[in-house]
């Protein structure tokens, strides 16, 4: 008993330089809401060593492009090399890193210590952060990197708060900790399944997501669950982390990376909106801080899946897997976005991005959390017009708002016959 | 047309659930062991300690063998933390070397144990040649190969690199490693939903297995211990047939995994690939493969289970 008063913490720790945004770019428009939405920083795929081959992935020009947008804001972009590397893949690798440096790429996030340490060698310009997929999740393996040179460490999803905290108090280097999106539920590169069941490698971007797949688990040669929603998974619910950022920014986590270079346009600028927010709040007020039921809403506007909080307070047990069937959090779809304001007709020129149409009630939203609704009046095309539906994609319409909008505002429309 | 002079003596590695298994693999003709203790080891059939594992060193170095100390499993603050003691601990045993994954451990070994060899053993991650380099100018003395790699692959990796290179040839494989208790998580769920008991026995002994419905063929082992949840291969590689292609390839060691296989399959094993390096390494021009080996393993094989080439002359594709 005499030694509580000991080990009880000395009060909270208020960090006052704020942790990063980190945010996925898919392709270069992703890359601009993300950024727009208020993202610090932006990490995209390159046509090489990236561990998304689907994505769009970025050529050496639209870097480019992207990091001059970036610059605007005052933003940084990063680059996914974050393959395993095959004796294959070793070929072409300095010119690669040489030319990201050239494209005024700020970091590259790598796993495989031979492309950390051919960019430290060949790219210097080039910040190396050690990827999650190196699954780092000991202060003395972080001091490690640190005396490698590396200026910061994404660890292991499997590093609970307390052993963050234990890291930044044993080494001075900066974490960036995944708080948001889809998680591998093995170890971040230990999963070879895709390997296994379709020859596609997990570690160089071939992942078919064998985890979220259904398996009948035989205990004594019979299988344990019968019916459809008994079976076996691996399947984890997504990570969210934003009713627990006061805890992480207490930590001491420098970067709050977004999961989902895959994720759609409306998921990005969502979900990089309501953490904005939240993290501006804070720091304007650690104090008096509250998490905003609306930030909550949004963000399950674009979940895909149920959410946890991953292994940041204990190991995920039965409630942090998805047995069941998924069900849609909300019913909201993303139906378009601002291109054009005219402030005296208070008419907004709209790129549809999804089927709408007269009487249907829509919703706007931008950066801060400007927000309304209102159903969707008389819409005309770019001749004037009237239409019956904005049904082409990417088609120009015009549509009165009942308050302002600015470009790159976005709108949804409610689904589910509502 | 072998390269080789007549020094080349590659090793025959195993592990052992046992000192008794140590023994009797020894007497098949294993020339080194993997062993460890499952709070820092990854995935071994025994728990040796660091006074079982003097026993073994003892046993082992007697009869002319090595003895390797597994430190290679993922390691939190707290398993940091204790390191240095634990290596200590093991390199007082008598140890031969150190197998590790986490850097952690390699800066730990060289300030405790600065006299052993170093092994370099990322699992699914030791995928090149120039990575292995980076370790080896870091200390490692060996690189254990990705069972995903191609023999393409292994034999430039073996070409390439400074390091001695150790291959797996036999045994199942790990493919999926999670922190999360997955079985028993499964078994809480069904229990919640109504549809069973939320006790499930999950160890390794317990012979569980995954069926994916479009595989009904394949059976995937899976087990919980104090490092999570594992899923294994539904086949063991078995490289005997194409064994020349390594030797000639010049692999350093041919490890055999006996994970979730009995002494006496395990002892069949080791006793085959024995046969054939020697063959080999008495008489590479004249070697040919022995059916005859392999017929004495597929006798003790687990009809559900296929020996395969595994990876060997694969081309995956991302």
């Amino acid at each position: 008993m005499a030694t509580q008063a000991k080990t009880r913490p000395q009060g909270k720790r208020h960090r006052l330089e704020r942790p990063e945004l980190l945010a996925p770019a898919g392709n270069l428009e992703k890359l601009r809401f993300a950024v727009h939405y208020g993202a610090d920083a932006v990490y995209i795929g390159g046509q090489k060593y990236g561990l998304r081959s689907n994505a769009d992935n970025f050529t050496f020009e639209e870097m480019e492009e992207g990091v001059r947008f970036a610059a605007q804001y005052g933003a940084k972009v990063f680059v996914a090399t974050n393959i395993y590397a095959h004796n294959e893949d070793l070929d072409g690798l300095e010119t690669y890193l040489r030319r990201l440096e050239q494209a005024g790429v700020a970091a590259i996030i790598a796993a495989d210590p031979i492309i950390v340490e051919t960019a430290m060698r060949v790219a210097p310009k080039l910040e190396v952060h050690l990827s999650t997929q190196q699954s780092t999740l000991n202060w003395q393996a972080v001091q490690f990197w640190k005396e490698e040179g590396l200026p910061r460490v994404v660890l292991a999803r499997e590093t609970s708060i307390e052993e963050i905290a234990e890291i930044k108090a044993h080494v001075d280097i900066e974490i960036e900790q995944f708080i948001h999106g889809a998680m591998c539920s093995s170890y971040s590169g230990r999963c070879v399944l895709s390997n296994h069941f379709t020859d596609r490698d997990s570690n160089r971007g071939g992942c078919c997501q064998s985890c979220r797949w259904k398996y009948d688990l035989f205990v004594e040669d019979e299988p344990l669950g019968q019916q459809e929603q008994d079976k076996f998974t691996m399947g984890s619910k997504d990570l969210c982390m934003i009713e627990h950022l006061p805890a992480l920014i207490e930590a001491g986590v420098d970067s709050f990376k977004i999961e989902g270079r895959m994720k759609s346009l409306h998921y990005v600028a969502t979900v990089v909106n309501a953490y904005r927010q939240a993290i501006d709040a804070y720091f304007e007020d650690p104090q008096g801080y509250r998490v905003k039921p609306e930030w909550l809403d949004e963000i399950n506007k674009a979940a895909n899946r149920p959410l946890n909080s991953g292994f940041f307070f204990g190991t995920p047990g039965a409630g942090e897997h998805i047995y069941e069937p998924e069900e849609k959090a909300a019913p909201y779809d993303f139906a378009g976005v601002v291109l054009d304001y005219d402030e005296v007709a208070c008419i907004a020129t709209i790129q549809q991005r999804n089927h709408f149409k007269p009487g249907q009630e829509v919703e706007f939203f931008g950066p801060g959390g400007t927000f309304f609704r209102q159903p969707v009046g008389e819409l005309l095309d770019e001749e004037g017009q009237q239409l019956d539906a904005a049904r082409h994609p990417l088609q120009h319409v015009r549509m009165r708002t009942e308050q302002p909008v600015k470009a790159m505002d976005m709108m949804r429309k409610r689904i589910g016959g509502r | 047309m072998s390269t080789h002079t007549g020094a080349y003596r590659p090793e025959l590695l195993a592990t052992a659930g046992s000192l008794a298994e140590l023994e009797r693999l020894i007497d098949a003709g294993a020339d080194a062991f993997v062993l460890g203790e499952p709070r820092y080891a990854m995935r071994l059939p025994g728990a040796f300690d660091p006074q079982a594992m003097a026993d073994a060193c003892r046993l082992a170095h007697a009869r002319g063998v090595r003895i390797y100390a597994a430190v290679n499993n993922l390691i939190d603050n707290k398993a940091a933390d204790a390191l240095d003691a634990y290596i200590s601990g093991v390199a007082r045993a008598g140890v031969d070397a150190i197998v590790f994954g986490d850097p952690a451990v390699l800066v730990q070994a060289k300030a405790q144990a600065p006299q052993l060899a170093l092994h370099w053993s990322a699992e699914m991650t030791s995928t090149n040649y120039a990575t292995a380099d980076f370790w080896g100018r870091r200390g490692a003395t060996r690189v254990v190969a990705a069972r995903e790699l191609n023999m393409e692959e292994l034999l430039e990796l073996k070409r390439k690199s400074a390091l001695q290179v150790e291959v797996q040839v036999h045994g199942m494989t790990n493919i999926y490693h999670s922190k999360r208790s997955l079985l028993s998580s499964y078994a809480d769920y069904r229990s919640r939903a109504g549809h069973g008991a939320a006790q499930l026995e999950t160890g390794s002994e317990r012979g569980l297995y995954l069926i994916e419905p479009e595989r009904p063929e394949e059976r995937f082992p899976i087990y919980e211990d104090a490092g999570g949840t594992h899923i294994m291969s539904a086949d063991d590689i078995c490289l005997l047939e194409c064994l020349d292609e390594l030797l000639e390839g010049g692999i350093d060691s041919f490890k055999i995994d006996g994970l979730l296989h009995s002494e006496a399959y395990n002892e069949a094993v080791v006793r085959a690939y024995r046969t054939a390096i020697d063959a080999y390494c008495a008489d590479p021009a004249a070697y040919r493969f022995d059916e005859s080996l392999l017929d004495g393993i597929r006798a003790l094989q687990d009809p559900g289970r296929e020996l395969s080439f595994g990876f060997m002359f694969k081309e995956q594709v991302y």
